[in-house]
C-alpha cells in the first residue's frame, strides 16, 4: 500500500482521525507521519497551555461571562486567546489573574522600574513599595511576627493612599 | 519605505547599509565573543490611553504608530532611525529584517497597522503594534547584557516621558500576555555550542535550564530548531525581581553555559584532536569548493570552522587577521539565508538559485586571497 500523503513510499503508519466528527482513517509512511507528528504537536497551543495553569476546573460559572468595563472584553476570551484586552482588564479579572501570575512568575509583586511620569511616583507609593519589599523578604525568612507587623502597617498607608491623604 | 529625523528623503537601498555595517553587533568585537554570539535585552511596553493591540482599531493602532513616530524624533539614540511601516516593505525585505532577528515573524504576518524603528547602526529595533504597542530591543556583539540594558534604558525612560506607559505600582507595567507583565524584559544570549553539541552534554544542561526557569530556543527564537549549534538562552521570570537581578541571573547562567563548553572544547582538543582538525579542514575544504550547498549544511560547516578558528587550528592569515576572521564569519551565518542572498545579488532567487548563489558567497568570502 502507497502512503495517502506523498503517494511514493510504501505505509507502514495507520492513523485515525476525528475530523468534525467523522472518523476519517490515514495509511502513510515514517517520513509523512513524523511531519503529521510535528503538526500535531503544533496544535497544542500557547493560550491552551495559559489557560490551563489557571485551573479549569475550580472555576465557577458566570466568570467567564465577567466584562472589562476598560475594554468590553470578557474573561471568556482571555482564556480563547491567552490575552487580555486592555490594561484595566488586570483590575477587572484581578481575582482569576494574580494566582495565574504568581504561578508563572513565582510573585505578584513588581520590583523593578517605574515610568518617569505618571502613577507610582507618590511618596505614599513609594512607602508601599518598600514594605511590600519587607514584608516578602520576611516570609522568605520565615519570620512571621514580623511580617504580621509589616502587613498591618502596609494596609494602613494603603488605606491612606484611598483616602487621598498623599 | 520612508525616512524620517533628520533624512527626510526615501532611500530604498537602506538595508543594502546593514550588508556591509562595521558597527553592528555583527562585528565580532565584543567580550566572549567566540561563544556568545550576541546579547539582547527587550522590553514589553503599551500605552495607556489605547486598548492592547489585539482589540485596537486600525484608527487606533494608526494613532499610536504616529505617536511613536513624533516621540522617537525627539530621543537621541533614535532620532535618526528608519521608521518604516510593515506595509510599505517588500516580501524580501521582511524575511530579510527577520533574518537579522530586528522584527519577530509575528510582525510580518499581519503588516496591516503594524511599525518598525531601526537605529542606522542596528542596535534598537523597536517594533510597533507587535503583540503589545511597543516591543524594544537592544543588541551588542558579545556577552554584554549590561550595555544592552543601558541602551534600552535610556530609550524606555525618554518614552516614558511622552507616551504615557500602561503601569501598574503593583504589578509593574502591564502587558497583552500575562507571561510578559512586570519588568517585560526579556534578556537573552546567543550562544555557539558546538563542544557541548559533540560531547553530547548539551541535552542535559538544556533540561537543567528549563528546571531554574531559563528558556533555550534555536536561531530564530520561538519554536525554531537549534541551526549551527546556535542556542538562545533567556530568562522566563519578568516580575518580582528587579531588572538588575534579572540580568545578573541571565548573566550567572550564560556564565555557566559559557564554561561548560569551554571544558568540552579543551576536552575535544585534548582527546580526539586529529579528529577536530580533520572535521575543521574538511569544513573549510567544502565551504572554499561547493558549487551548492543548502542553508542548514553551510550553517554546520560554519559552525566547524568557527570553533576551529576558536581552538586555534585554523591558521590561515585571511581568517586569522586580528578580528576579521570573527567577524566574517558572523556575517557569513547571516549571509547563507534566502533572503541576505537576494539582497546581496538584488534580484529574487528560487530554491536551486539560491543553492548555487550561497556556495558561490562562501567561495568568495572563504578564498584564501
Amino acid at each position: 500500500m502507497l502512503c495517502d500523503v506523498c503517494q511514493k513510499n510504501a505505509a507502514t503508519v495507520h492513523l485515525t482521525e476525528i475530523v468534525n466528527e467523522k472518523v476519517v482513517e490515514m495509511h502513510i509512511c515514517q517520513e509523512c507521519a513524523r511531519h503529521k507528528a510535528a503538526e500535531i504537536k503544533d496544535q497544542v497551543s500557547f493560550s491552551d497551555f495559559l489557560t490551563g495553569l489557571s485551573g479549569k476546573s475550580q472555576e465557577k460559572k458566570g466568570v467567564r461571562a465577567k466584562k472589562c468595563p476598560g475594554c468590553g472584553s470578557t474573561y471568556r476570551e482571555f482564556r480563547e486567546t491567552g490575552r487580555l484586552g486592555c490594561a484595566k482588564c488586570y483590575a477587572a479579572f484581578r481575582e482569576h489573574l494574580l494566582p495565574l501570575v504568581k504561578k508563572i512568575h513565582g510573585s505578584v509583586y513588581h520590583q523593578g522600574k517605574r515610568p518617569l511620569t505618571g502613577k507610582g511616583r507618590g511618596a505614599l507609593d513609594v512607602k508601599i513599595r518598600e514594605l511590600q519589599n519587607l514584608l516578602n523578604r520576611a516570609i522568605q525568612l520565615e519570620e512571621y511576627e514580623e511580617a504580621a507587623r509589616l502587613r498591618d502597617e502596609l494596609k494602613r498607608v494603603r488605606r491612606r493612599k484611598k483616602s487621598g491623604d498623599v | 519605505m520612508s525616512l524620517s529625523g533628520c533624512d527626510a528623503e526615501r532611500n530604498p537601498a537602506m538595508f543594502d547599509e546593514f550588508l556591509s555595517n562595521s558597527k553592528s553587533w555583527l562585528n565580532g568585537k565584543g567580550p566572549s565573543s567566540g561563544i556568545v554570539f550576541s546579547s539582547r535585552i527587550r522590553l514589553a511596553r503599551n500605552l495607556a490611553a489605547y486598548p492592547f493591540v489585539g482589540r485596537a482599531s486600525f484608527q487606533q493602532k494608526n494613532q499610536i504608530l504616529k505617536k511613536i513616530q513624533q516621540a522617537h524624533a525627539q530621543i537621541p539614540l533614535l532620532s535618526r532611525a528608519l521608521y518604516l511601516r510593515m506595509t510599505e516593505i517588500e516580501d524580501v525585505d521582511k524575511q530579510f529584517l527577520l533574518e537579522r532577528h530586528l522584527v519577530s515573524r509575528e510582525h510580518l504576518t499581519s503588516p496591516r497597522g503594524r511599525g518598525l524603528l531601526v537605529s542606522r547602526d542596528e542596535k534598537i529595533a523597536v517594533m510597533i503594534n507587535e503583540e503589545d504597542h511597543l516591543r524594544m530591543q537592544a543588541v551588542t556583539s558579545g556577552f554584554n547584557l549590561q550595555e544592552c540594558w543601558e541602551l534600552l534604558n535610556s530609550i524606555d525612560d525618554r518614552f516614558s516621558k511622552t507616551v504615557g506607559y500602561a503601569f501598574s505600582p503593583e504589578l509593574g507595567y502591564l502587558t497583552a500576555c500575562p507571561t510578559n507583565v512586570g519588568t517585560g524584559l526579556r534578556g537573552s544570549c546567543m550562544l555557539h555550542l558546538p563542544a557541548l553539541v559533540l560531547t553530547k552534554k548539551i541535552n542535559k544542561i538544556l533540561d537543567l535550564l528549563t528546571k531554574i526557569s531559563f528558556t533555550i530556543r534555536g536561531l530564530f527564537g520561538e519554536g525554531t530548531q537549534a541551526l549551527g549549534n546556535f542556542f538562545q538562552i533567556s530568562n522566563q521570570v519578568r516580575l518580582g525581581l528587579s531588572e538588575r537581578e534579572i540580568i545578573e541571573n541571565l548573566t550567572g547562567v550564560v556564565n555557566q553555559v559559557k564554561s561548560q563548553e569551554m571544558d568540552a572544547r579543551r576536552f575535544l582538543l585534548r582527546k580526539y584532536k586529529l579528529k577536530m582538525e580533520d572535521g575543521v579542514w574538511r569544513a573549510l575544504g567544502l565551504l572554499r569548493n561547493c558549487r551548492l550547498v543548502s542553508t542548514q549544511e553551510s550553517l554546520e560547516h560554519l559552525s566547524m570552522l568557527s570553533l576551529g578558528l576558536d581552538l586555534g587550528i585554523i591558521k590561515d592569515s585571511h581568517l586569522c587577521e586580528k578580528g576579521k576572521g570573527r567577524e566574517l564569519l558572523n556575517n557569513l551565518f547571516l549571509s547563507v539565508h534566502p533572503a541576505h542572498l537576494q539582497k546581496i545579488e538584488h534580484k529574487v532567487l528560487n530554491e536551486k538559485e539560491r543553492d548555487s548563489v550561497r556556495a558561490d558567497v562562501l567561495r568568495e568570502r572563504l578564498s584564501p586571497c
